[in-house]
């Protein structure tokens, strides 16, 4: 890969869940200018208090290294694992997604999100809130094709994402 | 065992005493009164009052640097912790060990903007290697043990421990510091003996090598400089230093080509400019040190060895990084060395040795000391001869008396050397020379500074007097704010826009004012005697030298441009301008 060319990696980190660490994380991508597109985190071991940070970035392959080496560099932090460079991996997020619509519009909603496999959680008379659990790009169509039928408010999980195989952290 | 249950204060009292510190640097208030009261009840750790919180990590720093321990402070909630900022920023910049310990208003009341509540761990979470908040007392004697060993190992920093009053107030179990163990936190010493064969092999075919070390190698200690020189000399090659490395290889040798960088040595500049293979030993590629990275030695295979991996492939790309503290990498490479008896090509190294003797006749440091008027280097170069028999440490604070030390005054060895280099603060000089003075107080400690620098920090002369620190301040006064002065000729059209220290106390009296020696020293012939006595004065003086005001800092790599682009400065005569727009954005 070329030096100058900007690559997007999914980043998992493994932390301690102690008060601030999140901060520490998201503090470290704006004090040194990198990019956050879509950051997730929540407890993955009640346990040893261990929790997951996903997050997709993007950069020049020489950014990313400085990225992964920055993230290693933080006490709390157990593990980085850059998954677009550690072999094939899922990613999957989830979207609630208000449509405020009546007649033919709203029909042609509930058609569509038949086509995306997304359920309708909540409804009246002139609304639907639909669940649409997918890769990021899925849930953009998704959105665009709501779009004209009445898309009002939109909420993302961001990306959780996990190496396939047997591979680990 | 049992559980040891103390107060709060105790509990850090003993936690210091256990980790071996036995000087603290600090400034009291109403958060740390219950540390401070504990503090007057024992008599095994001393505290030094600074004037400032910002001096009690300068202090702190200086104290690190000179003996290799880590430097201690402590600081009130609020505004001590928010002074202190400055000081942690630079530690942070410089990888400094510091733990620092601020108090904080009783956890019922955090988040109620109460009176001298900040937020201290999210406002030093950026200048700080790490920082913890306890809020359990049942964890602070573990937090007190950890944060030396953060603070102490790997690449050293510092590091904060936020302590609630409550916490300090209420009972706390005790753990030694043998029972605390981090869980993850466990930097990498041992480097990769593959990587470190193949860097073998290159250094073994290079034709124009070149060591560039930084100030890893010191941190590392005194037995990785030992093992530099060894490693230097067993190969023959040149070596350069940075302005944090000073000191990790002695001066004087002639395999040394002096410090590089923006203010470097010619011959070191276009030694690390014409390489062909460069082992950057401790170093980060700063950039007053790389100058122009599209022009960078260009035809030069790298090799980086530090112990930080984000150090590595930063700023500059290398074919070989080496993740490791430098002792143990220096180690490894002597014995390959030796054990696969590699060798350079004779007749290759001793051409690059011609070419380097070649720039070196440039004498790129040389000046004429006039009758008239004082230079400046000249005061460095004075103080160096007269204090050569004597241990003597330096201190400094920033600008261009900061780079005449730097360029003039020989280090032999390391720990001798205080500055600030990454964050260049202004300040710096005189606590760090506090700190330097307390950890070793039969040495010689000298302060060059300047005439605005000084006084950034100048309420510092109080705790010299108090704890009677026999510090040498040296002031190259020129009137300026030098460096400033010195940009805004080459790059501003010479318009001095707020540069000139229009209204500077008289030094004397204020040394008087302050309770010691204060001396002034405007003539050439004069400057020896008054250095003399200011040596033999058994006390802190503080010796204010009139210099030329037209002096400027040379070699120069004006920003933005390539390492073989330096001005030298002897051709120049007082109204050299850089044609340079990109010169001016740059810092």
């Amino acid at each position: 890969m070329k030096e100058t060319e900007i690559s997007k990696h999914t980043i998992s980190v493994l932390v301690d869940n102690e008060a601030g660490v999140l901060a520490r994380v998201i503090g470290l991508f704006s004090g040194r200018g990198y990019n956050i597109e879509s950051l997730t985190v929540a407890e993955v071991d009640a346990h040893t208090h261990e929790s997951r940070i996903t997050v997709v970035t993007s950069g020049t392959p020489m950014v990313i290294e400085q990225i992964k080496a920055q993230l290693s560099r933080l006490v709390p932090v157990h593990k980085v694992n850059d998954l677009t460079l550690s072999g094939p991996s899922v990613e999957r997020e989830l979207a609630l997604i208000k449509v405020i619509a009546t007649g033919e519009k709203r029909v042609e909603s509930l058609r569509i999100a038949d086509i995306f496999k997304a359920r309708a959680v909540d409804a009246t008379n002139s609304s639907f809130v639909y669940e649409i659990i997918g890769s990021p790009e899925k849930i953009d169509a998704f959105i665009k094709l709501m779009e004209p039928l009445g898309l009002s408010e939109i909420s993302r999980t961001g990306v959780a994402a996990i190496s396939r195989g047997t591979l680990t952290m | 065992m049992a559980e040891r249950i103390l107060n709060g204060s105790e509990v850090v009292l003993q936690a210091l005493a256990d980790q071996g510190v036995e000087v603290v640097f600090g400034y009291p208030g109403g958060a740390v009164l219950p540390l401070y009261d504990e503090i007057f009840k024992q008599n095994r750790i001393r505290h030094v009052l600074v004037r400032h919180e910002q001096a009690a990590v300068h202090a702190a720093e200086g104290y690190a640097r000179s003996t290799g321990k880590v430097g201690v402070v402590l600081v009130t909630s609020g505004p001590g912790a928010t002074n202190a900022v400055t000081g942690l920023t630079d530690a942070l910049m410089d990888s400094i060990p510091v733990v620092c310990l601020t108090g904080q208003v009783p956890t019922h009341l955090i988040g109620n903007d109460a009176f001298q509540e900040a937020d201290t761990t999210g406002i030093t979470r950026p200048c700080t290697k790490h920082n913890y908040l306890v809020k359990d007392p049942a964890k602070l004697a573990r937090t007190m043990h950890e944060a030396f060993h953060v603070a102490s190992s790997g690449r050293p920093g510092p590091v904060v421990i936020d302590l609630p009053k409550d916490i300090l107030v209420g009972k706390a179990p005790y753990l030694e510091p043998s029972q605390v163990q981090h869980r993850t936190y466990n930097p990498v010493v041992k480097g990769d003996r593959g990587q470190i064969e193949q860097a073998l092999e290159m250094l073994a075919s290079a034709k124009k090598p070149i060591l560039y070390c930084g100030g890893g190698v010191i941190n590392s200690g005194e037995q990785a400089c030992k093992l530099l020189a060894e490693f230097t000399r067993t190969t023959g090659i040149p070596i350069t230093l940075t302005l944090m490395g000073l000191g990790a290889y002695p001066a004087s040798d002639k395999q040394h080509l002096g410090m590089l960088g923006m203010h470097g040595t010619y011959e070191a500049n276009m030694a690390m400019h014409d390489c062909d293979v460069m082992f950057a030993v401790g170093a980060r590629f700063d950039d007053r040190v790389t100058g122009n990275l599209d022009f960078f030695a260009p035809g030069s295979q790298k090799v980086q060895i530090d112990i930080d991996p984000s150090s590595i492939n930063k700023n500059v790309p290398v074919d070989i990084g080496i993740v490791g503290d430098i002792g143990h990498v220096l180690e490894d490479m002597i014995k390959i060395w030796k054990a696969k008896q590699y060798k350079l090509d004779a007749a290759a190294l001793d051409g690059w040795w011609k070419e380097i003797e070649g720039w070196r006749e440039k004498h790129c440091l040389s000046y004429k000391q006039p009758k008239d008027v004082i230079k400046p280097q000249h005061v460095i170069r004075r103080v160096h001869a007269l204090t050569r028999d004597r241990k003597t440490y330096i201190t400094t604070d920033v600008g261009q008396h900061q780079m005449w030390a730097a360029q003039h005054f020989g280090f032999e060895h390391p720990y001798e050397w205080m500055t600030s280099g990454g964050l260049g603060t202004m300040g710096y000089g005189m606590p760090a020379a506090l700190g330097v003075q307390v950890a070793h107080p039969d040495a010689t400690v000298v302060c060059f500074t300047g005439d605005a620098s000084i006084m950034m920090n100048i309420q510092e002369c109080a705790t010299m007097t108090q704890y009677r620190l026999p510090i040498k301040t040296v002031i190259l006064n020129n009137r300026y704010m030098g460096m400033v002065r010195q940009w805004q000729q080459l790059l501003h059209g010479s318009r001095y826009s707020e540069s000139y220290s229009e209204t500077l106390p008289d030094f004397v009296k204020l040394s008087e004012a302050f309770g010691f020696t204060g001396m002034k020293c405007e003539n050439p012939a004069d400057l020896d005697d008054a250095i003399a006595k200011m040596l033999e004065i058994d006390g802190p003086v503080i010796l204010d030298v009139a210099v030329d005001d037209k002096e400027n800092c040379y070699p120069m790599i004006p920003s933005g441009k390539p390492h073989n682009e330096m001005l030298l400065g002897q051709e120049t005569n007082g109204n050299e301008a850089i044609d340079s727009d990109e010169g001016m954005v740059l810092v």
